[in-house]
């Protein structure tokens, strides 16, 4: 394979990275809350993706919209019901609940769906090849690459731009100034994890032709969300769409050149990225 | 509590109770009254030794840990390697190089990753084992690769006792006083001035640090102490059972020790006994039968306990004996 394919298809792969995890940046930024079972979300997202457009017949984006609205109201449910218990409980408590809750969710799609990995039907208009001029190149990568860029714009604009946005940034930087000046913290962080869930719903729809979709999903990837966010920055969406795409390139490159062990040679870059900025890409020390 | 019966209770904490005595008198009476269940009772022992290990980092340094497999798995490529390409399959001195790799491996990450924190601490821990899981597998002309190294064998235990292979009458003997020797020590760490400050450390961090203690050298020692007793419970598992494979270092035995540890109650030294005799018996009878009943069930236990029942079995056993003493 030539650069240009390779740092396509890496791209496309850092996409569905960076879909996936910022919801998981921004609410760990806001309340502190180590949520491991947001692969969860993504992969819920993705059955719900599939399932749809299997049984209701309906069309890839409506079924990414459906998958969206499910699982962020889904969320909301949770975050009111239980997640809002533990917001003031030890680290531990949140790991094991949210392990648990990961537990929960796998045996569910095992027992209702099944234990086999499942396939996402792409419509005509994105399967097959786009001629790029220089290159010929898979349709749905170039679609994919496209979307996380909208989606990274319009996240921009949303958090730099609109008063939901400047509040949530207060929020991240600094709670309780950000509650002493009026903001509800409590209703922001419900708002952006409904939101981030819902994200991460996409992400799993979007993403199950590249990383799969199989009730295991939540597990197999929880270390690649977890280090996008740990590299990107908590609560920094810029911060996690450089370090998906990143780690994307990598992850892509390596393993076409080291296909036994290319992902060690991740996990050994993130620890030396992380014992020289422990911060993040952008984030502040201390933060 | 006023000052000075909680003084006394420091003072007296320590002291051997007579209690103490049943788990091992329990383990050797299952050695005389289950002989064919020794198999399973081993693997029971060794979880037990691999649990307190991180009773150590979890319990009394609060230290929280997703990759405490890592040196389970460091201790068991140690012995295996040791036995498979250099014919070193003495198994007390096997133990010994698997603390000492083990520990090293401990001391290494331990310094690297305790310098976070929080979401960045618990993802470097599960690096650092993914790290060690992938090199396993990439490296497999030393470590066999995804199917490991079965069919091992190692010397008879002070070239007395031959390993067992159809009853694991002599393994279980032997790690039982494993772990008994490694118990030994860690009740000893606790109620030491060391183990003292670990708790100081999970307690009030800012304090620890304003007294003077050099805390990141002890939570990096105590990491340390924790990755070789860990590597001595990778070591027997090996020893006893003669394979090893990619297994020991997954996300699934990390996330079961912690488990275990959750469930019996940590910090308390004998946690540990309890929550891997419960999870282990539970999971022999339900797990092969109904695997996918058997996570949701977990899933959902993990879920409550995290709600509602925060120590574990042996709290439950706490609040409501004060409650009874209430009365």
């Amino acid at each position: 394979m030539d650069l240009a394919s390779i740092l396509l298809g890496g791209l496309a792969a850092g996409m569905v990275l960076f879909i996936v995890s910022v919801g998981l940046s921004v609410t760990m930024g806001l309340m502190g809350f180590v949520n491991l079972a947001h692969g969860g979300f993504a992969m819920l997202g993705g059955y719900a993706v599939v399932l749809a457009m299997r049984h209701w017949g309906l069309p890839f984006s409506a079924a990414l919209a459906l998958g969206f609205a499910a699982v962020a109201a889904l969320s909301v449910l949770l975050e009111r019901t239980l997640y809002a218990r533990l917001y003031r409980a030890s680290e531990l408590d949140q790991v094991l609940f949210t392990i648990g809750l990961v537990f929960v969710m796998i045996a569910l799609v095992t027992l209702t769906v099944g234990p086999e990995s499942q396939r996402v039907v792409l419509p005509a208009w994105l399967d097959g090849q786009t001629d790029l001029g220089f290159l010929k190149y898979r349709t749905y990568s170039l679609a994919l690459i496209a979307a996380g860029s909208l989606l990274m714009l319009a996240l921009w604009l949303g958090f730099e731009r609109t008063r939901i946005g400047a509040r949530i940034r207060a929020a991240v930087d600094n709670r309780r100034m950000a509650e002493s000046v009026g903001v509800d913290v409590g209703r922001l962080f419900t708002v952006t994890f409904a939101l981030g869930s819902g994200l991460a719903a996409v992400g799993g729809g979007l993403g199950a032709e590249i990383l799969g979709l199989d009730p295991q999903y939540p597990l197999r990837y929880l270390a690649y969300f977890l280090i996008v966010v740990a590299v990107g920055g908590l609560g920094k969406v810029t911060g996690v769409f450089f370090a998906a795409l990143l780690i994307g390139v990598l992850d892509f490159t390596l393993k076409i050149y080291f296909p036994k062990g290319g992902t060690m040679f991740i996990y050994a870059l993130t620890l030396a990225f992380l014992l020289a900025r422990p911060q993040g890409i952008f984030g502040k020390r201390g933060a | 509590m006023s000052a000075l019966p909680a003084a006394l209770d420091l003072a007296v904490r320590h002291r051997l109770r007579w209690w103490e005595a049943l788990p091992w008198a329990a383990g050797l009476a299952v050695f005389f009254l289950f002989p064919n269940y020794l198999a399973f009772g081993t693997q029971v022992l060794v979880t037990i030794l691999f649990a307190l290990s991180l009773d150590l980092v979890l319990g009394y340094a609060g230290i929280v840990t997703l990759g405490h497999a890592a040196f389970f798995g460091a201790g068991a490529y140690t012995v295996g390697m040791l036995a498979a390409h250099w014919g070193w399959t003495e198994p007390l001195s096997g133990l010994v190089a698997a603390a000492l790799v083990a520990g090293a491996v401990g001391l290494v990450s331990g310094w690297v990753v305790l310098r976070t924190h929080g979401l960045t601490l618990l993802m470097l821990t599960l690096c650092t084992m993914a790290l060690l899981e992938q090199a396993a597998n990439m490296f497999s002309g030393l470590t066999g690769g995804f199917d490991g190294m079965p069919g091992l064998s190692f010397k008879a235990i002070l070239g007395l006792f031959e390993f067992d292979v159809l009853y694991f009458r002599s393994q279980y003997l032997y790690v039982l006083a494993v772990l008994f020797l490694c118990f030994v020590l860690v009740r000893l760490l606790v109620y030491s001035p060391f183990g003292r400050s670990l708790t100081g450390i999970r307690e009030n961090l800012l304090r620890m640090h304003a007294v003077g203690a050099p805390v990141r050298a002890r939570q990096v020692l105590a990491y340390a102490i924790s990755a070789a007793l860990a590597g001595v419970a990778g070591a027997v598992f090996v020893q006893a059972t003669g394979y090893v494979n990619l297994a020991v270092l997954g996300l699934e035995r990390a996330a079961g020790v912690l488990i275990i540890l959750i469930l019996g109650g940590y910090g308390r030294l004998y946690g540990a006994f309890v929550g891997a005799i419960v999870y282990m018996v539970l999971e022999h009878t339900l797990s092969k039968a109904y695997p996918t009943a058997w996570q949701l069930g977990l899933g959902l236990t993990l879920m409550l306990v995290a709600l509602y029942a925060r120590n574990g079995v042996l709290g439950l056993g706490e609040a409501l004996r004060r409650r009874w003493s209430a009365r």
